[in-house]
């Protein structure tokens, strides 16, 4: 229970907390803060922002899974954003261009994704290992480069097309798409939503069962006792970063397998930032991160309504970047507490007797 | 005996951590400019009371008063400004900074951080024996360069009282003569120091007073000059002193360990770390390197683990050359790693003690399967490692960073004998272990040579050295420049070899000096 309340209070306090902040600043702002938070808890239930709610958790867990391997061995993969988006530009362009049964063609549009992904972390990572060239660096300027790639792949003198005034990459072709769960008018849940759940235990499988995921931790905790205990610090960074770099190939595949088949200008930007706020609120923590990331679609989806009430949606990016700074101030708060507490309950326990 | 004020009285201390009580009304009266020692088994809440003086931590109970006003202390920063200073058992210092950094880091306020500050490390560094530049990176200097970096630190913050955890268990008697020369002085100056140590001729050489402390409570004060190591030894434990020695040689004549002409550079241009090593160690045998800290020995080791790379030479395990393999395959190869500062490489601090037993066995059983860990046979074996070795601990569930430093050690020391190593690389395997533990440690590593480990063995203290070697090599920068004999060296030929003053006596062999490269010079 002790434990528990030790890794459940904290987020929760810093959501109150954060809550409260935007609370003042919709007062502030001269709107009416029980309202505004009124609308969002009722959007839920309208039209499809459920739906959209679950798919949109879907992605951003994918995206903070990526980064939090990254995390675990304090190696910062900023560039998932642009990871993501060129295997996004790739696997859409090898998709719409091969024909293969159905089934075997989204696999191999999903392998082609996470390929790109690794091979555009690849970059950061040998720099890193070979030149010591800090991967914060790096990895945000590959996001610069992504977005000049993939612009220059779909122009529709390279690989793609021009439609209306969008420009996409070819259509993928039906046996190439992921069926999802129709709830009618209400949407549909993307198929690859559970590819995301099935990541999720994959990730707690290797950090807690496998030889990988302790190696893993160890470097995080210490570089030098992970040395000395044969952990190749090299080969870790490469391993981690192509991994992560994998897993960011997978973040746009449940919506382009399961809604647009194509790869077009409205390509959604920033999930890659979302993904680190999420991993830090989670806590690198598979069941933490589906917690922060349902709740960041949430407040994305649920946010929309706000403006029919007049109040700026922009609200909502406030809160979140709230949440992810209080939560790093309740985790330190509730930790203290927390061993006091314990103490004493031990204290209690053992009277004053015996050291051993 | 005096009417004045003493400097610190702690009464009645009591501190709980979960599923241990480490200290249990606990009284300590500490006179104004004395050394006074503390002495106790491992775990027995040495560095929790201190702790507590120091405000890093709170008890539960008691109460601290400082020049006869009581006080609370809320975090180090209060102790600080009631003149109380700590050196840590575990050094804290940033690797990656420079010395004047870390001295200054938390004390801007003092002197700026630029030329004063500098010039008052340098007044202050005079005390403390440290020779190096204040602009060099911490991550360069060696433990006792550390060490002394540490009470520097002290120094600048205007500690009157300095609180010294185990201060002597990473310096050679040379070091540990200067170390008490500075405290001797500076007592002269009025300053009071609480001193730890586990070495108890130590602790009768240096101290005006000792208190020992026995499962978390104060057994008793005593003055050291009127009592024998023997007594105290059994004030803390209730049994004998223990003595390293080896009795029949189990030494045979299969080579494990050829090192063959192995150099190592630290920078271009500069003196070698590593000049030229050639040292073989066969099954059954100890093979002691005596030398002062910083001569090479740290190199040498983790040359050997593969933790460095060798600039040129050779390291064969057995036939086989192992010199291009990792770390990962020289271990898997049977080599054992006891490494001298476990907490910067021994130990992950935040994990459970099973997990600590995983760390450089991650390939191996018991505690792992293919690329599987088995954490039931992780957690079985280090069952075993808590029982054989005595390592007190409420379980192998806590994290490592709750046990007390020589319980640490104890565990490190088990796992690194664990799985049949053919290979024992042991830096310092006692450092810090009570006397009690030592007995244990030096018994298991004498039972394992027994069964053919070979063990190649680093450390300060020269008795361990000289009663467990079968041979012993003298290093002195970077080279192995005398072979001793165990059975009739004694450790101060031993010191003075050490220190280059050439051979003294019959039992230490030095080795032609045609050898030595005439370019040789001092310093940089
Ligand atoms: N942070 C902590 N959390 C839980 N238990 C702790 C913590 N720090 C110390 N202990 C426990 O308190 C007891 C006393 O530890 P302490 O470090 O004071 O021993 P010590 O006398 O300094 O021993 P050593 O000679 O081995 O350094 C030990 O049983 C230890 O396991
Ligand atoms: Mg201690």
């Amino acid at each position: 229970m002790g434990i528990l309340r030790g890794k459940l209070l904290p987020p929760v306090l810093a959501i109150l907390f954060s809550a409260l902040l935007c609370g003042i600043a919709l007062v502030v702002s001269g709107a009416n803060p029980l309202r505004a938070f009124g609308v969002m808890l009722s959007q839920v239930g309208e039209g499809t922002t459920a739906v959209d709610i679950i798919n949109s958790t879907g992605t951003y867990y994918i995206a903070a899974l990526a980064v939090a391997i990254g995390f675990q061995m304090n190696l910062f993969n900023i560039g998932v954003e642009g990871q993501y988006r060129v295997a996004a530009v790739v696997a859409a362009v090898v998709g719409g261009s091969i024909a293969l049964p159905p089934g075997l063609h989204a696999l191999v549009i999903i392998l082609t994704a996470a390929v790109a992904g690794a091979l555009w972390a690849a970059v950061p990572a040998i720099l890193k290992v070979t030149r010591g060239v800090n991967e914060v660096i790096s990895t945000i300027m590959m996001n610069g480069l992504a977005l000049g790639l993939a612009a220059y792949l779909i122009g529709s003198d390279v690989f793609g097309e021009l439609r209306g005034n969008n420009i996409r990459t070819p259509e993928i072709p039906e046996s190439g798409w992921v069926p999802g769960i129709s709830f009618g008018s209400s949407g549909t849940v993307f198929g690859l939503v559970f590819l995301a759940a099935l990541l999720g235990v994959g990730y707690w499988v290797m950090m807690n069962r496998t030889r990988f995921g302790f190696e893993l931790r160890a470097s995080g905790e210490s570089a030098t006792a992970a040395a000395a205990g044969g952990v190749n610090a090299k080969k870790m960074v490469l391993i981690a970063m192509l991994l992560s770099g994998a897993i960011a190939g997978l973040v746009s595949m449940p919506e382009i397998l399961g809604r647009d088949h194509t790869y077009n200008l409205n390509f959604p930007a920033g999930i890659g930032f979302s993904g680190i706020a999420i991993a830090l609120l989670g806590r690198n923590h598979p069941g933490g991160i589906a917690f922060a990331a349902v709740l960041w679609a949430f407040l994305d989806k649920s946010g929309l309504a706000l403006d029919n009430v007049q109040v700026p949606r922009e609200i909502v990016t406030i809160m979140q970047g709230a949440i992810v700074l209080s939560v790093v101030v309740a985790y330190e708060v509730v930790r203290r507490f927390e061993l006091a507490a314990q103490q004493r309950q031990v204290g209690r326990q053992l009277g004053t007797v015996d050291a051993a | 005996m005096s009417t004045t004020t003493p400097a610190v009285v702690l009464s009645g201390i009591t501190k709980r951590f979960p599923g241990v009580v480490a200290n249990s009304d606990v009284h300590l009266s500490v006179q104004v400019g004395e050394v006074h020692a503390l002495c106790g088994e491992n775990g027995a809440g040495k560095s929790t009371l201190m702790k507590i003086l120091y405000g890093m931590q709170q008890p539960d109970e008691g109460t601290i008063e400082v020049a006869g006003k009581q006080v609370r202390f809320r975090t180090p920063a209060d102790a600080i400004k009631a003149g109380i200073g700590m050196v840590h058992q575990h050094f804290m210092l940033a690797d990656n900074l420079t010395v004047q950094e870390n001295v200054v880091l938390g004390a801007e306020s003092l002197h700026g951080i630029g030329g004063k500050a500098r010039k008052r490390i340098l007044e202050l560094a005079k005390a403390t024996g440290l020779t190096v530049d204040p602009g060099v990176l911490v991550e360069r200097l060696g433990v006792a360069d550390r060490q002394r970096v540490e009470i520097l630190k002290v120094l600048y913050r205007g500690a009157k009282v300095i609180i010294l955890d185990e201060p002597t268990a990473v310096l050679v008697p040379q070091e540990v003569d200067e170390l008490f020369a500075t405290l001797r002085g500076m007592r002269e100056q009025g300053f009071t120091f609480l001193f730890i140590s586990h070495k108890l001729d130590e602790v009768r050489a240096i101290a005006d007073s000792v208190t020992v402390i026995r499962r978390g409570t104060t057994v008793g004060t005593a003055d050291p000059k009127a009592v024998s190591s023997r007594q105290l030894a059994e004030m803390m434990v209730g049994s004998e002193l223990p003595s390293p020695e080896t009795r029949e040689s189990t030494v045979t004549d299969r080579v494990v360990l050829r090192v063959e002409n192995l150099g190592l550079v630290a920078a271009e241009g500069t003196r070698p770390v590593l000049d030229d090593i050639d040292l073989v160690v066969r099954a059954g045998e100890i093979v002691g390197i005596a030398g002062v800290e910083g001569n090479g020995q740290t190199e040498l080791v983790e040359t050997v683990m593969g933790i460095r790379k060798a600039h040129h030479g050779r390291v064969l395990l057995g036939d086989k050359d192992v010199t291009r393999l990792g770390t990962l395959a020289r271990r898997e190869a049977g080599i054992g790693y006891i490494p001298e500062d476990r907490h910067r490489q021994g130990l992950l601090l935040e994990q459970p003690l099973w997990a600590n037993r995983i760390l450089g066995h991650q390939t191996r059983g018991p505690v792992s399967k293919g690329q599987w860990l088995d954490l039931a046979g992780a957690k079985k074996d280090t069952r075993r490692i808590v029982d054989e070795f005595d390592v007190r601990t409420p379980g192998i569930d806590v994290a490592a960073v709750a046990l007390s430093g020589g319980n640490q050690q104890k565990l490190v020391v088990g796992r690194e004998l664990s799985g049949d190593p053919v290979l024992l690389i042991a830096s310092h395997p006692t450092r810090g272990v009570d006397v009690g533990a030592q007995a244990l440690i030096w018994d298991e590593i004498k039972n394992a040579r027994a069964r053919g480990l070979a063990v190649l063995l680093i450390s300060a203290d020269l008795d361990e050295l000289i009663g467990l070697s079968d041979t012993i090599r003298v290093m002195l920068r970077g080279r192995l420049v005398a072979d001793a004999d165990p059975a009739t060296v004694t450790p101060e030929d031993l010191g003075s070899a050490m220190t280059g003053a050439g051979a003294t006596s019959a039992a230490v062999a030095e080795h032609a000096p045609g050898a030595a490269k005439a370019s040789e010079s001092e310093g940089e």
